[in-house]
């Protein structure tokens, strides 16, 4: 109920964060009024198009979150069994499958300027695009499949992609590969300005997921109690249909 | 070469993603309506 009330507001102020992150990545300096902001500075290299940087590895650290939240309810949901935590399981699958389709997306777009190709079969990005297809996979299950153990199911292949997301991740620390190495840990380094952008910009995404996770929940609830409504009617009209038939 | 281009085409795939599943979410909620009223009837 307090969520409920609260969802405009938070709505509003996610907006706000969105446009505002946004547009401290795109310019290097704002002028907000008096305010001065410093932005994210253009690397040196790449120039700007590292600044797809800030939406793609928010994006993708996002959807690894989701994809975490999707195994833990899962996990729960085979111990226990509760519809809510199926419900989180799916929800979070669904809104980290559009995550991890916008970093599919940017990457090879990053990558034709800088790489002069769209795309190469190197470990990190093969094993994304597979991570990919197995939340699809999974998606493709829960809205296809009418078995009543489609949950249960559903919860043991998400079990297994999660297995996927460790690998995915640290593929770039253990292994030589063509994509750029992580700008946190694993030797990597980043200039303060930039990770405080990128931190932001990620702020930003997850709050967003959040909302998104939370809006997608009310309306599985909201289907199901339908559901189950239909499911009680129908149960009510077939005695009085049978009457009818015996009259 | 200006690599400008590829940096608006990202941000713009972005949220043209968001905005097309949020759409999906709102057409799913309009239709659940639909279902509620009919239920109702």
């Amino acid at each position: 109920m307090i969520m409920t009330r609260a969802f405009p507001i938070l709505g509003i102020l996610t907006g706000i964060l969105l446009i505002y992150a946004m547009s401290i990545a795109l310019n290097p300096v704002l002028h907000v009024g008096s305010l001065k902001l410093n932005g994210a500075p253009t690397e040196q290299t790449m120039g700007n198009v590292q600044r797809i940087f800030y939406y793609h590895v928010p994006s993708a650290w996002t959807a690894f979150i989701l994809f975490f939240i999707n195994f833990g309810a899962s996990v729960y949901y085979l111990a226990k069994r509760t519809p809510t935590a199926d419900i989180v399981a799916l929800v979070s699958a669904e809104v980290g499958v559009v995550f991890c389709t916008i970093v599919l997306v940017t990457g090879p777009i990053w990558a034709r300027p800088v790489w002069g190709i769209w795309w190469t079969w190197d470990l990190r990005l093969t094993s994304t695009l597979v991570l990919w297809l197995i939340y699809v996979s999974y998606l493709f299950l829960r809205r296809f499949s009418s078995s009543g153990q489609t949950p249960m199911l559903a919860a043991a292949l998400a079990v297994l992609g999660a297995l996927c997301v460790p690998f995915v991740y640290f593929s770039i620390w253990f292994f030589r590969t063509q994509h750029p190495q992580p700008v946190m840990g694993g030797g990597g380094s980043i200039d303060p300005r930039m990770l405080h952008v990128l931190l932001l910009n990620w702020l930003a995404f997850s709050c967003f997921a959040f909302l998104v996770c939370w809006s997608r929940f009310r309306l599985e609830k909201l289907q199901r109690d339908v559901d189950e409504a239909h499911a009680m009617r129908s149960l009510m009209d077939e005695p009085a249909s049978a009457s009818r038939s015996t009259r | 070469m200006s690599s400008n281009p590829y940096l608006f085409a990202a941000y713009a795939a972005t949220w043209i993603i968001h905005i097309i599943y949020l759409a999906t979410i709102k057409r799913r909620y309009a239709r659940l309506k639909h279902e509620i009223d009919d239920l109702k009837k």
